[in-house]
């Protein structure tokens, strides 16, 4: 054991700075000159390999563009089901993440949602939030 | 530039054998092959080996000498992992160094162990194919992946689950008479509509097994075919290969797959052909709408026009173009590194006429399409009876 054993995961540099950013209503996205959006952490725009990347504001919104009821989990998310998963269009980029807030009958293609940070029931590691109430 | 031959092709039986480790059975299926092909061992000049989660599963890196090993054979070894397409870029790198004079023989196949780990197990082992930041750390799943692309290709073109229930009857038909096939038995689509949902709109039966099992094929040289008076009526005639972004929310479409459709246009360019001149296919169907975004990255029908396939018949053993007639993924199996050389084994079987849905192949010229993750990295083959 090392001397953090306290410490489970090492820290993503990039996705942890994503997440802390959402948790204080910062969330941002990574911008190149040719205005591709892509998510942190990043050297280089997966689209056209530009390097001069920039952080800018990620929009307070995005919809809904395609979800599912997950079932059957993995161990890391074993008491969290049934969760929704889904994609959600935030413009420049789109975000993975568990919708929350919503009866997942009253969910559909366009439900505005707002990005937030929660914890995952199995583990209490930090999960990415689609909040939709 | 050589043409490069089938000389002989093996499987183990797909299916649950928690207790065989992937030595085992890549032993049963290389030796399959050699019999097949009446290739003595001393000739065969590398092996390139396709698997996917051997780290997990059999705390089991560096396979390449250890399968080679299995197979009896003291050559150069390579692994190839690329998830759930590995062995099918195996089958195009062998291409690739037979056509360029590298090697007159070589061992191609794939192995996969997975019920020892239990469904929980797997389901986080073939998680990994996905982004682990952005798509495992929010509850992802494979199932639920493709669940995200279902619901994506219904919401932009329609189709229904009963059609896609129509595919998975479709598939477990075929594998009725395929002795390696996991599953041998008929469903309905009442069964199909009526079991567990997994990530809706996909339920158990649009789901392919947890799978262990083994494949493997000897891909000569013309020449080498020729001077040892092979019987090797089939051959690679062309190879392609596709990639996309890793995570589904990077990608251009949620609903289509550029990655196969590049390495079809690739794969057909290669053999000479067009998708109108092919007669049968073998896709990866690891769900149900697999097949259908498949067919339709293949060029047989338009994006949108493909969910409808099945149910019009038009993919059936009695269909003008039949899709998985080994029953696929789906009822055959998939030990996901085994499966891009084992769709090369029942094509190759298909086309020379000793497997038992032979008789329901309309021509001599077929497909297979091996896809890895969401289909971030694809391979297609083409595969022709030689006159």
């Amino acid at each position: 054991m090392s001397e953090n054993a306290d410490d489970e995961r090492v820290r993503d540099e990039g996705y942890d700075d994503l997440l802390d950013a959402i948790e204080s209503g910062e969330g941002f996205y990574i911008e190149c000159p040719e205005s591709h959006g892509s998510l942190p952490p990043r050297r280089v725009c997966p689209h056209c390999g530009a390097t001069e990347l920039e952080e800018v504001p990620l929009p307070e919104t995005g919809a809904i563009e395609t979800f599912t009821t997950v079932n059957v989990a993995s161990p890391e998310f074993a008491d969290d089901t049934p969760y929704v998963t889904a994609v959600a269009d935030f413009g420049a980029v789109r975000v993975t993440g568990q919708v929350r807030g919503i009866d997942p009958d009253g969910l559909e293609v366009g439900t505005e949602v707002t990005p937030d940070v929660g914890e995952s029931e199995t583990t209490g590691e930090r999960v990415l939030i689609l909040r939709a109430d | 530039m050589t043409g490069v031959r089938v000389a002989g092709v093996g499987l183990t039986h797909f299916g649950k054998h928690p207790e065989r480790t992937g030595r085992d059975l890549f032993a049963e299926a290389s030796n399959r092959a050699f019999a097949d092909a009446g290739v003595d061992r001393d000739d065969v000049e590398q092996l390139n080996y396709g698997n996917f989660m051997g780290e997990l599963s059999e705390h089991q890196g560096h396979q390449g000498p250890l399968m080679a090993e299995a197979a009896g054979l003291d050559v150069p070894a390579t692994r190839y992992e690329s998830a759930c397409a590995s062995s099918g870029v195996a089958v195009r790198e062998a291409v690739k160094d037979v056509r360029n004079g590298e090697v007159d023989v070589a061992l191609v196949g794939g192995a996969e162990r997975m019920n020892n780990l239990g469904t929980a197990g797997t389901t986080e082992a073939l998680a990994i194919a996905a982004d682990d930041l952005y798509e495992v750390r929010a509850g992802m799943t494979f199932p639920a992946a493709y669940a995200l692309m279902a619901r994506a290709y219904f919401d932009q073109y329609g189709g229904s689950k009963e059609e896609l229930a129509e595919i998975a009857v479709k598939n477990h038909d075929n594998a009725l008479d395929n002795e390696y096939a996991q599953f041998q038995s008929a469903i309905s689509v009442e069964d199909a509509l009526d079991a567990p949902m997994i990530a809706d709109p996909l339920g158990l039966y649009d789901a392919c097994p947890i799978t262990d099992g083994a494949s493997a094929v000897l891909l000569v040289s013309d020449e080498y075919a020729d001077e040892n008076g092979l019987d090797a009526p089939v051959s690679v005639t062309g190879t392609g290969q596709g990639g996309d972004k890793m995570a589904l929310q990077d990608r251009e479409y949620l609903a289509r797959t550029p990655a196969a459709e590049d390495a079809a246009e690739e794969a057909y360019d290669d053999a000479g052909i067009g998708p109108q001149d092919v007669s049968v296919a073998e896709v990866h169907d690891c769900f149900t709408i697999a097949e259908v975004l498949a067919l339709e990255a293949l060029d047989f029908y338009a994006p949108g026009e493909g969910i409808g396939a099945a149910a019009r018949g038009e993919t059936t053993r009695d269909g003008d173009r039949p899709v998985n007639l080994s029953g696929g993924l789906k009822a055959k199996g998939h030990p996901v590194g085994a499966t891009g050389t084992s769709q090369v084994v029942e094509m190759t079987r298909l086309l020379r006429g000793d497997h038992p849905n032979s008789d329901a192949v309309p021509g001599d010229v077929g497909v297979t399409h091996n896809a890895g993750g969401t289909v971030a990295s694809t391979t297609v083959h083409v595969l022709e009876v030689e006159e």
